[in-house]
C-alpha cells in the first residue's frame, strides 16, 4: 500500500460506493446533486424503491430522448420514468412518508457534518437567500441519513468540523459520510473511520478532519 | 343544478380583489396553473400574498407576476435557483417580502389549514433558523416546534380532468400541492385540460373530491 499514490475518488465513485450500502427492498431517497448518481449503481439482485418529494415512488431512470414528459419530473426537476407497481401522491403524502420515518435511507449533499451528526447544507455562510426545500424535512425524518461530499472546500478547508457554522439544515441526523477519501459513521461517540480511499492512509485523513476521528484497525481501502 | 364550470379563465378570477392570498399549486414547471396566472396578470391585481413551492421559472410559473411588481409577499421552500433570477433581484431591491418554509412543513401547514387544525408541532426545523420566534416544546421526547395552518382567499390549482362538481384527477408528478390547497382555498379554480360528464370519473380514482373545488374551468392558451 505504501506505493500507491493518493487517488481520490470521482464523483461517480462516491456515488457507486454509497449505492453498496442500500440493501435490498430499501426506500431511498436521494437528493440533488452527486446524490441523485447512485441510482445508477444499484448492486445487480437488488430492488430499490426510490421516493422523490414532488410525489413518486417506485420512479425509474430518465426516459428516452423524445419521450419526455413535463408532467413526469423528479425533486430535481429532471425528466424520469415510471417503473411497473410505482405510484403517484400530493405533496403532504409525501412528506408523510419522510417526517413519518417511512423512508429508509436519505442521501444528501452536505456542507459541513460535526461529529454529533448535525448537518449543514441548505444555504451558504452569509448568503442573503438559500433554498431550504425538502432538506430539513427529509434530513430530520429518515431512518438513515448518507452524506455525500468532498471532504474538503475548493479552498481546503474541512467540511467535517467540531461546530457547524453554517445555517444549520437538521440536529443530530447524519449517520453516514461517504467523500472523496473517506467513509466516515457517525457514531454515538463521534466519528468512526470504517474505509479510505486508495493511498491514503488514517492519519491522512485525520489531517483535513477537524473532529478526531476514531477507527479499531488501519481501515479498509474503498473498494471501487 | 350544482355547476361549478366557469366558461373563461378570465372570469374564473375577475372576483380576485388587490391584497388577496392565493395558493398557487406546481412544483418546478410541472402542475403550475399558468392560465390562471395569466388571467390574473392581464386582469391587474396586486398587492397579492403568494404560497407556491417556487419563486418563479424563468419567465413562467408565478414570475411574471413577480416581473410585474403585483406581489407584496411570497411564502415559499426553494427561492434561491438560478431560474427564479426575477425573484432575486426583487427581493434584493426590497420590492418583495419572503417567507421560508420547509417544504413538508408547507405541505402540512395547507393540509391542516384545509382541515381545521390550527397548528400543530413538528421536529422539522428544530435547531435551524426556521425556529426562530416559534414556540417549543417537548412531546413523547421529541423537541418541536408549533406551526400554524395556512389558508387562502383563493386557490388556483391545475389538474388533467374535472366534472361539474368539481372531482378532480391529475396528471402524474402534476399532483404535487395541488390537492392540498384545493382544501385550503377559501374558493378553489381548477383549471382542467377537460371536463367530463359526471360519472365521468371513476369514484374510486377521484383523487380530490368536488367539496373542496368551488370552480372548474377548462385550460386556454392565452399566451398563443
Amino acid at each position: 500500500m505504501a506505493n500507491t499514490p493518493r487517488t481520490p475518488l470521482k464523483r461517480e465513485q462516491i456515488a457507486r460506493r454509497i449505492a453498496q450500502d442500500f440493501a435490498d427492498g430499501a426506500i431511498v431517497n436521494l437528493g440533488i446533486g452527486m446524490p441523485t448518481l447512485a441510482a445508477n449503481y444499484i448492486p445487480a439482485g437488488r430492488e430499490i424503491l426510490f421516493h422523490s418529494e414532488n410525489g413518486l415512488l417506485g420512479f425509474g431512470p430518465a426516459p428516452e430522448k423524445g419521450k419526455e414528459d413535463p408532467n413526469l419530473v423528479n425533486a430535481g426537476k429532471e425528466f424520469v420514468t415510471m417503473l411497473p407497481g410505482g405510484c403517484f401522491f400530493h405533496q403532504a403524502d409525501s412528506f408523510s412518508m419522510t417526517r413519518g420515518k417511512h423512508v429508509d435511507v436519505a442521501v444528501l449533499g452536505g456542507m459541513q457534518v460535526n461529529p454529533r451528526g448535525d448537518l449543514a447544507n441548505w444555504k451558504i455562510k452569509g448568503a442573503e437567500l438559500g433554498s431550504i426545500g425538502g432538506a430539513m424535512d427529509i434530513a430530520r425524518g429518515a431512518k438513515q441519513v448518507f452524506v455525500a461530499m468532498t471532504h474538503t472546500t475548493n479552498k481546503g478547508e474541512p467540511k467535517i468540523v467540531n461546530e457547524l457554522t453554517y445555517p444549520i439544515t437538521a440536529l443530530k441526523c447524519v449517520t453516514r459520510i461517504y467523500t472523496d477519501i473517506a467513509v466516515i459513521d457517525v457514531g454515538p461517540n463521534g466519528l468512526v473511520l470504517r474505509e479510505v480511499a486508495p493511498g491514503y492512509s488514517a492519519a491522512d485523513v485525520q489531517a483535513v478532519t477537524e473532529p478526531k476521528l476514531t477507527y479499531e484497525k488501519e481501515p479498509a481501502v474503498i473498494a471501487i | 343544478m350544482l355547476n361549478k364550470i366557469v366558461n373563461s379563465l378570465a372570469t374564473a378570477v375577475a372576483d380576485v380583489r388587490d391584497g388577496a392570498t392565493i395558493l398557487v399549486g406546481g412544483f418546478g414547471g410541472a402542475g403550475v396553473p399558468e392560465g390562471l396566472i395569466t388571467a390574473l396578470l392581464r386582469q391587474g391585481t396586486k398587492d397579492l400574498t403568494l404560497i407556491h413551492n417556487n419563486a418563479g421559472r424563468d419567465e413562467t410559473s408565478i414570475a411574471p407576476l413577480i416581473k410585474h411588481d403585483r406581489v407584496a409577499k411570497l411564502i415559499c421552500t426553494f427561492p434561491e435557483a438560478k431560474t427564479a433570477y426575477i425573484f432575486r433581484d426583487k427581493f434584493l431591491a426590497g420590492k418583495i417580502k419572503l417567507e421560508l418554509v420547509p417544504q413538508g412543513t408547507l405541505a402540512e401547514r395547507i393540509r391542516a389549514g384545509g382541515s381545521g387544525i390550527e397548528g400543530f408541532y413538528t421536529p422539522t426545523g428544530v435547531g435551524t433558523e426556521v425556529a426562530e420566534g416559534k414556540d417549543r416544546r417537548e412531546i413523547n421526547g421529541v423537541m418541536c416546534i408549533l406551526e400554524y395552518g395556512l389558508r387562502a382567499d383563493f386557490a388556483f390549482v391545475r389538474a388533467r380532468l374535472g366534472d361539474r362538481w368539481g372531482n378532480l384527477v391529475y396528471n402524474q408528478a402534476s399532483r404535487n400541492f395541488n390537492p392540498m390547497m384545493a382544501m385550503a382555498g377559501k374558493i378553489a379554480i381548477a383549471e382542467v385540460d377537460d371536463v367530463v360528464e359526471l360519472g365521468g370519473l371513476n369514484p374510486e380514482h377521484v383523487v380530490t373530491p368536488g367539496i373542496f373545488v368551488q370552480r372548474v374551468v377548462k385550460t386556454e392558451n392565452l399566451n398563443g
